[in-house]
């Protein structure tokens, strides 16, 4: 095995809480890290803080995920092949406005689903033809799992980004690419400001972080939260007669 | 996204429900509302200040997202941090590489904006000034929207008033200050036993070239042992002090276990008898114990973080600290009258300190500290304390003294502005002609017509 120095990972979404909160546990480990997005402004700063927290070195790269024919430019354009890959993109936007209109709704599924899932495929390409131990760590959510009058345009791009990675990894089952999906359900996180999360639900994005890195050195593919586990395995189980009429 | 929430300062009183959001970091030259969809806005780091200070109900706005260290001079010392940066945070990541910083209050809970909006004192006052003395510059969220880098050369007037002001002028998103150099997290500390109030002043005027000095003073003891003190000196320790295995990692201190108090102490646990058996107690257990002791500055400056939550010890109604600055001249006396009363209404309190206040700051508006000495003291809220509270007032404006911002939750606007005389006016004006007065409002700020 290299050292961690030696492997560098790529964030892509860094300034969503969980990234940020993953980024700065692999820089603990210290790794060097590229943070990718589209407010580098905000980025530099979070650099700053970890390179001078972790004595890593840290860079930063404009990256817009809804770009889709510039994903393999950006790739190509970053100092070095990513060893990691964590891709945190997402927007949750407002249900009912997504459902009305139909630029936001476009928006969502791109942003949740078409945008990262092309990135992740040319990453994934370029990783594995490098021959060398890579992974990538995808964030889904449990809104994924089944589709709620609540959040379904989010929670449909984040299945179909779900069932994309369940599709690479099987592609890529046997060779050095590790692919894991994460699903998160409620975190406190910038994303969630305001809502009235349940606490015995809720994790924290530090919490998260944790759990992911365990699911990661441990090659899982799939990582729920244990309790959210528990939950989206009843709720996948409620027959869609009776789903239909619930309300939660 | 806005939230509403319940929320209280340190004292646990007042508590108000506030609509509540996340404050936006954003660099000097930006502009964005300060105040999101709300008539008004206050920012509120890890709500350390005792009373009201940090509730607005209209919009409290929460420092979570501003917590980044931005540079750091490894050098000179020189910092830069977003204000939501905790002390605590600071003190995990700069005290191993040797660097503390130069001012810091008597917890570490409190966030750089924080230690900026009450231009908070330690027990270093006499020496180095209050935590306004070190900033270089600031950037303020000010009412029109614009992020402003302020500093004494640039926007003077609103940095002299933002220190000190309690978040009033502005948000505080980012602060330049110098940490200073240490050789090692030790302490070295010797106390220093006051029999009565004369010998408590005097050990203070004895050490005025000491670092750190602050005193616990017994505030129910009466008679000739009205004001029996424990003088705590302390300094940094030097590499030449330590020996063995600190000295080989001065740096490496134990972890201290931490309690949190479980839940409300119920209201008879704090009576004059229980804290009168403490206080017998404590003072005779410092008295006996005046050597050099080699302390870890966890414990030394912070004892009361060790207990999380401590602040539920006075019961569920929550309580009022009254910390008051009273002039040199004038201080003993005030003292002296202000310990007759605390005892003859027999509402002492256990945490009660007692400082020597160096050269104040007339130029910052809103700073607290005056040359003299401080007391504070912590009573559960009653109306009785409330009583009590108000005659110490009488005391203090009599003095020509002033009260804490940061810990107060219930002076009346002619205490404030007995106490803080024609800076009152001038913060007032300067709020208008920035527009502050109609996009930042606290509850503080109310109460004292600000």
């Amino acid at each position: 095995m290299t050292k961690p120095a030696d492997q560098p990972v790529l964030v892509l979404g860094a300034s969503s809480d969980i990234a940020r909160a993953v980024a700065v546990d692999l820089a603990k480990r210290g790794h060097p890290l590229m943070l990718a997005g589209r407010n580098t402004e905000s980025l530099e700063r979070d650099a700053a803080d970890i390179a001078l927290r972790h004595e890593v070195e840290v860079t930063v790269h404009h990256c817009d995920v809804l770009d889709t024919a510039g994903h393999g430019a950006f790739l190509d354009g970053l100092p070095t092949l990513p060893a990691g890959l964590i891709c945190a993109v997402g927007l949750l936007g407002d249900q009912d406005e997504n459902a009305a209109q139909v630029t936001l709704r476009d928006k969502v599924i791109a942003s949740n689903f078409t945008g990262p899932v092309g990135l992740i495929e040319e990453a994934a390409a370029r990783m594995h033809a490098a021959g060398a131990p890579g992974w990538i760590i995808g964030i889904g959510s449990v809104a994924g799992d089944r589709g709620r009058a609540k959040n379904y345009v989010y929670g449909a791009a984040k299945a179909g980004f779900a069932e994309y990675l369940s599709g690479m990894r099987q592609k890529y089952n046997g060779t050095k690419l590790h692919i894991l999906t994460v699903k998160p359900g409620f975190v406190r996180t910038a994303m969630t400001e305001g809502m009235d999360l349940p606490g015995p639900l809720t994790s924290e994005p530090d919490q998260m972080a944790r759990g992911i890195l365990r699911a990661l050195d441990k090659r899982r593919m799939v990582y729920y939260d244990l309790k959210w586990l528990l939950v989206m395995t009843i709720i996948k189980l409620v027959p869609e007669k009776i789903f239909a009429r619930m309300k939660f | 996204m806005t939230a509403s929430q319940t929320l209280y300062g340190w004292g646990r009183w007042p508590r108000r429900d506030c609509a509540t959001d996340r404050l936006a970091a954003l660099p000097e030259g930006a502009v964005a509302p300060a105040a999101p969809a709300a008539p008004s806005a206050i920012a509120r780091g890890l709500g350390r200040s005792y009373g009201d200070a940090s509730l607005n109900p209209d919009l409290t706005r929460k420092s979570d997202g501003c917590k980044r260290i931005l540079s750091f001079d490894a050098e000179t010392g020189d910092i830069v941090t977003e204000g939501g940066v905790g002390l605590h945070d600071l003190l995990d990541v700069f005290v191993p590489r040797g660097w503390f910083p130069p001012v810091t209050p008597g917890s570490k809970f409190v966030t750089v904006a924080g230690m900026v909006a009450s231009d908070v004192h330690g027990k270093n006052h006499h020496i180095s000034g209050s935590f306004g003395d070190h900033v270089h510059w600031l950037d303020l969220h000010c009412a029109d929207g614009t992020v402003r880098r302020c500093s004494s050369q640039d926007h003077a007037d609103l940095f002299r008033a933002t220190i000190g002001g309690q978040g009033l002028t502005g948000h505080i998103l980012a602060v330049a200050f110098r940490m200073i150099a240490i050789e090692s997290a030790w302490v070295t500390q010797r106390t220093e036993v006051a029999a009565d109030l004369d010998e408590a002043i005097a050990a203070f005027e004895s050490n005025l070239d000491a670092t750190y000095s602050v005193a616990w003073i017994d505030c129910l003891a009466r008679g000739t042992s009205r004001g029996r003190s424990l003088v705590h000196i302390g300094e940094h320790a030097t590499l030449e002090e330590l020996k063995g295995e600190k000295r080989r990692k001065p740096f490496a201190i134990p972890t201290r276990r931490n309690l949190t108090m479980p839940m409300d102490a119920p209201g008879w646990a704090l009576n004059p008898l229980s804290i009168r058996a403490f206080n017998e107690l404590y003072y005779r257990k410092g008295a006996a114990a005046t050597g050099q002791q080699l302390v870890d500055y966890d414990s030394y400056f912070y004892p009361l973080d060790a207990i999380r939550e401590w602040n539920r010890l006075y019961g569920r109604n929550g309580f009022a600290q009254y910390q008051c600055a009273l002039p040199l001249n004038t201080a003993r006396d005030a003292l002296d009258a202000q310990l007759t009363a605390i005892s003859e209404a027999g509402l002492g309190s256990f945490l009660a300190v007692l400082k020597r206040f160096g050269a104040g700051a007339p130029d910052r508006l809103l700073s607290f500290p005056m040359e003299g000495y401080t007391l504070a003291l912590d009573f559960p809220v009653s109306p009785r304390s409330l009583v009590l509270m108000d005659r110490l007032d009488e005391i203090t404006v009599a003095a020509r003294g002033r009260l804490y911002l940061a810990k107060d939750s219930r002076m009346t606007q002619a205490t404030f502005e007995a106490g803080y005389g024609p800076a009152v006016d001038t913060f007032r004006a300067l709020r208008k002609e920035s527009g502050a007065d109609q996009v930042f409002h606290s509850l503080l700020s109310r109460r004292l017509n600000l």
